[in-house]
């Protein structure tokens, strides 16, 4: 039987205020974030404004600074914070004994 | 729920002979939970059951968050019981103490404990609590390794401190830090491992995190955060804990304390619903009717608790429905307020939030305390209080109400005393007005000493900027955290005339510094770590931002060169991955050559790599190199592998740092050079490759005044000519071209070489980050440059001696290290995914 969630890893895996990737195949790549207060969210890994890899971007807060141009992203929402306007798709995400799981319905829809 | 309906008819067959008109309420726990629900019970109806609590440890009922000042010598066990005997003979219970229920006969509703004793139930209740989470790591059933759990346990660690000696303790959470700090009031020698980055994360941010850590190792702890273990090691017995990085601490005693697990496995045999706990509904209710269970072993919509306030919550729903009156439980929200070695620390609810949730923060260094409140739509959502923890259980009362602290604010952060304070009629004081009530003397700058009147007096004698006043009366020119009541006095003295205006631009949004003020108070302070900079100089935000986290980053490792440790995640996306980012998010890579000068066997390399690794396209850079697109990042480390095999590294191309050093061929070919600019060029480059810099770096030499490197657009630029050196600064291209300005001529190429040492330390102490050498030079002069480098013989010569000690830990190819397999998860996915061959 299939499960909702899918068992990506454990937390340990992704550096605290970094980012993993996680191929979809056949779709576009989630990236699944870890901030300082170890907080874990999934979006798309793609910023709203040129594409960039949000994975790679300076997480503060609970924030992302996409790489290629410094648009915030909220990782909560997937909004573009202050002037700029846009949104990534995000993900539910949930942590359980230290593994991280990401809601497989959401993981399609977003990556196809 | 009827719990009257018991037909005695079937009695006979029982195996205990009790009064059978009363209902047998069997508890498996005589714990906290247990014991609380049966509380909870006697004082809604007292006659209502027969009770019979069962327990594995040989005491009676005591509370078991104490068992940490029963370790440190605070009190003793008696001091710790809630319920002594006189309690369960008083209200007719039976206590079977040191006797552990072993299996669950759900049909024939009996239970079995180790003894072998059978009892009939009409009711049971689970309270089986937690187990301590023991990693499975060689070693770790040696004597000598204990978890922190029980009276045993703790028993055992008194005896280990008798006996004195080094203890380690495994896990720097709550449980793990009173364990060592108890250890320590004992006298011995401890250290603590920790898997995370900071202690305590889940209930601390990585700011209070850190100054926990640092408070702890200044009582003689000694805390390895980010430390994996691999295995404790001894021969019969416990002798040490080997670490995964090799590191090894001896020890006598090794505590376990990772975290607990819901102990689960006697509900579990029995069939019950178990998911990461005993499942129950809103009335501690289990999957079987007759079954309740309460406390750390259970799943309440999806929740597990291991803190001691929603366990009280459970007791009272479950003994509201144990009476025929059912409330309902309805989850909780925690908080958790300890000491931990006598400091005081306090969190509560979610330090994160959703869309809109913001950061209120506040910071005093000198009395070492950290505050930082979530709000959300004007409610809170969350806290963390370091070092000052009064106002915690008012910031929780609002969380848990969910109130409306738009009215408060601004001074929400000070406290209830503060925020509820206010004018004469009780109302809500605005920040101003309750500058204002302050009396003369009341202190403002606590790092300097400087009262109210002070302030004021030295404003109306013409400090009408926040740094007038800072430069006048040193008011907010220490830690910071009374700027904001510095400029509330600015604005009530000057009122119109004051432009709230401040005369230096600031770091950023999470700070009220500008960027000289921070570097100097890193070298003069010595602050040493990005958290301690945000602590002492009061930084509004938890964890800085995508503009200062990198800036802090470079001035540390600038200022403290082989000593501070580089934050990875401090770092732009480039520097991180040391290739640059192109806008389909893979990468180029361009390998160094020196003073643009190749050979067959580096281009035979960079060819086999481009064919290798599908490179789309390759293009010889305005730098004298070659620079090969569309490398995936998974792929990096290998094209690196294979550059470095033909002896080639890092060329930096993506950094603040070094970029190139562009030639012309010079004297040896060149029927106009007048001296070897490529030999110099690639002196010039060995000496300052792999060195951080503010931004990026450009050095070109050209071997006559035709200048065909282009020296006089880069940042250092050597013009040779007939007599010696020309050497010029402060050029760029981009989009505002800049040409150099001279900086001097000097004779031999030794001297040319030690100049362009001392400027690139000059630049990279003094310039701001991402501030490229022509504006830093617009900005100083270069007057100022001369004086510094040219006149000063001992400042130069300081300068280069300096950068040399510096660029003795940097000179190490970051890509060699990569392709031998530093941090692998830079360049590996976490997980791949393939929705069709899952379904």
């Amino acid at each position: 039987m299939i499960g909702d969630w899918l068992d990506i890893g454990w937390l340990n895996e992704i550096p605290v205020r970094g980012a993993r990737t996680v191929p979809v195949e056949g779709g576009e790549e989630i990236a699944v974030f870890r901030t300082s207060d170890n907080h874990v969210f999934a979006l798309l890994n793609k910023c709203p404004h040129k594409q960039g890899p949000l994975s790679q971007g300076i997480v503060h807060g609970h924030n992302v600074a996409c790489p290629l141009h410094n648009w915030t992203i909220a990782l909560a929402t997937g909004e573009a914070q202050g002037e700029d306007k846009g949104c990534t798709p995000t993900i539910p995400v949930k942590i359980d004994g230290g593994r991280v799981l990401i809601c497989r319905a959401s993981t399609l829809k977003v990556a196809a | 729920m009827d719990f009257q309906g018991h037909n005695s008819s079937t009695d006979e067959a029982m195996i205990d002979t009790a009064d059978r008109a009363v209902p047998h309420l069997v508890v498996v726990g005589n714990g906290m939970a247990g014991c609380r629900a049966i509380e909870e019970l006697l004082a809604r109806d007292a006659g209502r059951y027969r009770v019979t609590i069962f327990g594995a440890e040989p005491h009676v009922n005591y509370n078991r968050i104490m068992l940490s000042p029963v370790l440190a010598g605070e009190k003793s066990f008696d001091e710790i019981v809630i319920n002594d005997r006189a309690w369960y003979d008083d209200n007719g219970i039976e206590l079977v103490a040191g006797d552990p229920v072993i299996a669950i006969d759900r049909a024939a509703k009996t239970i079995t404990a180790r003894s072998g004793r059978t009892v009939h139930y009409d009711k049971l209740l689970i309270a089986t609590g937690s187990d301590p989470f023991i990693i499975p790591v060689p070693g770790k059933d040696l004597p000598g390794v204990i978890s922190f759990r029980d009276m045993r346990d703790v028993d055992a660690m008194l005896a280990a401190a008798d006996r004195g000696g080094d203890a380690v303790v495994i896990g720097g959470g709550l449980l793990g830090l009173e364990a060592a700090h108890g250890l320590s009031l004992r006298g011995m020698k401890v250290t603590v491992i920790h898997l995370m980055p900071t202690l305590m994360e889940r209930q601390l941010d990585e700011a209070a995190g850190w100054l926990l850590k640092n408070a702890l190792e200044a009582r003689g702890q000694t805390i390895l955060t980010s430390s994996d273990t691999a295995e404790i090691y001894g021969n019969g017995k416990v002798e040490g804990v080997r670490l995964k990085d090799g590191r090894e601490i001896p020890a006598s005693l090794v505590v376990m304390a990772v975290g607990i697990r819901p102990s689960v496995s006697l509900a579990r045999e029995a069939g019950l619903a178990v998911g990461r706990g005993i499942q129950v509904d809103d009335h501690m209710v289990t999957s079987d009717p007759d079954i309740l269970a309460v406390g750390e072993c259970v799943e309440h919509d999806g929740n597990v608790y291991g803190l001691v306030a929603p366990l009280w919550e459970m007791c009272r729903a479950l003994a509201d429905g144990l009476v025929d009156k059912p409330t309902g439980y309805r989850g909780s929200v925690t908080s958790t307020k300890l000491k931990v070695s006598g400091i005081d620390v306090f969190s509560a609810g979610d330090f994160g939030g959703g869309a809109g949730a913001e950061d209120i923060v506040l910071r005093d260094a000198s009395r070492g305390i950290y505050k930082r409140v979530v709000v959300q739509n004007d409610r809170i959502v969350g806290a963390v209080l370091y070092g000052d923890t009064a106002d915690g259980n008012w910031y929780f009362d609002l969380l848990k109400k969910g109130e409306d602290i738009s009215a408060i604010r601004d001074l929400l952060i000070f406290g209830q005393a503060f925020a509820s304070g206010g004018g004469p009629d009780g109302g809500r004081a605005d920040p101003k007005a309750a500058v204002a009530a302050l009396s003369d003397d009341a202190e403002i700058c606590g790092c300097n000493g400087v009262n109210k009147g002070r302030v004021i007096a030295c404003i109306n004698n013409g400090a009408a900027t926040l740094d007038a006043v800072r430069a006048t009366c040193k008011a907010s020119a220490s830690c910071g955290s009374c700027t904001g009541l510095v400029e509330n006095l600015l604005a009530i003295t000057l009122g119109d005339e004051y432009a709230g205006e401040r005369a230096v631009k600031t770091m950023c949004k999470c700070t009220s510094f500008g960027h000289d003020d921070v570097r100097k108070a890193i070298v003069e302070r010595s602050f040493k770590e990005i958290p301690q900079v945000m602590q002492e100089l009061s930084w509004s935000t938890p964890d800085g931002c995508s503009t200062c986290r990198p800036a802090l980053n470079y001035y540390l490792l600038c200022a403290w060169p082989g000593e501070y440790k580089d934050d990875q995640q401090s770092r732009f996306v480039n520097e991180r991955l040391h290739a640059n980012i192109q806008k389909d998010g893979t990468y180029s890579v361009v390998p160094r050559m020196w003073g643009g000068i190749t050979n067959p066997r580096e281009l035979r390399a960079i060819a086999d790599v481009v064919e290798k690794y599908d490179a789309p396209m390759v293009k010889v850079t305005g730098g004298q190199r070659l620079d090969i697109f569309g490398i995936k990042k998974e792929d990096l480390p290998a094209v690196w592998a294979d550059l470095n095999a033909a002896g080639m590294v890092s060329g930096h191309a993506y950094g603040k740092a070094l970029r190139t050093v562009k030639t012309c061929v010079g004297s040896e070919w060149c029927r106009f050079g007048t001296q070897d600019s490529t030999g110099l060029g690639v002196k010039i480059e060995r000496m300052s490759w792999g060195s951080w810099m503010p931004h990026k770096f450009k050095i070109a030499v050209s071997g006559c005044p035709r200048n065909c490197a282009e020296a006089t657009i880069k940042d250092f630029g050597v013009v040779c000519v007939d007599s010696g050196y020309e050497l010029h600064v402060g050029g760029n291209g981009g989009i505002k071209v800049r040409a150099t300005d001279l900086l001097c001529k000097v004779a031999t190429e030794r001297e040319a070489l030690d100049y362009c040492a001392a400027f690139i330390q000059l630049y990279r102490e003094e310039a701001h980050y991402l501030e490229r050498t022509a504006p830093w030079i617009e900005r100083v002069g270069v007057d100022y440059l001369k004086k510094r480098i040219v006149e000063d013989d001992i400042g130069r010569e300081a300068l280069r001696a300096r950068f040399l000690y510096s660029q003795s830990f940097s000179q190490d190819d970051p890509w060699a290290e990569r392709a031998a397999g530093a941090d692998r998860e830079q360049h590996h996915h976490m997980a791949q995914f393939f929705p069709m061959a899952a379904e």
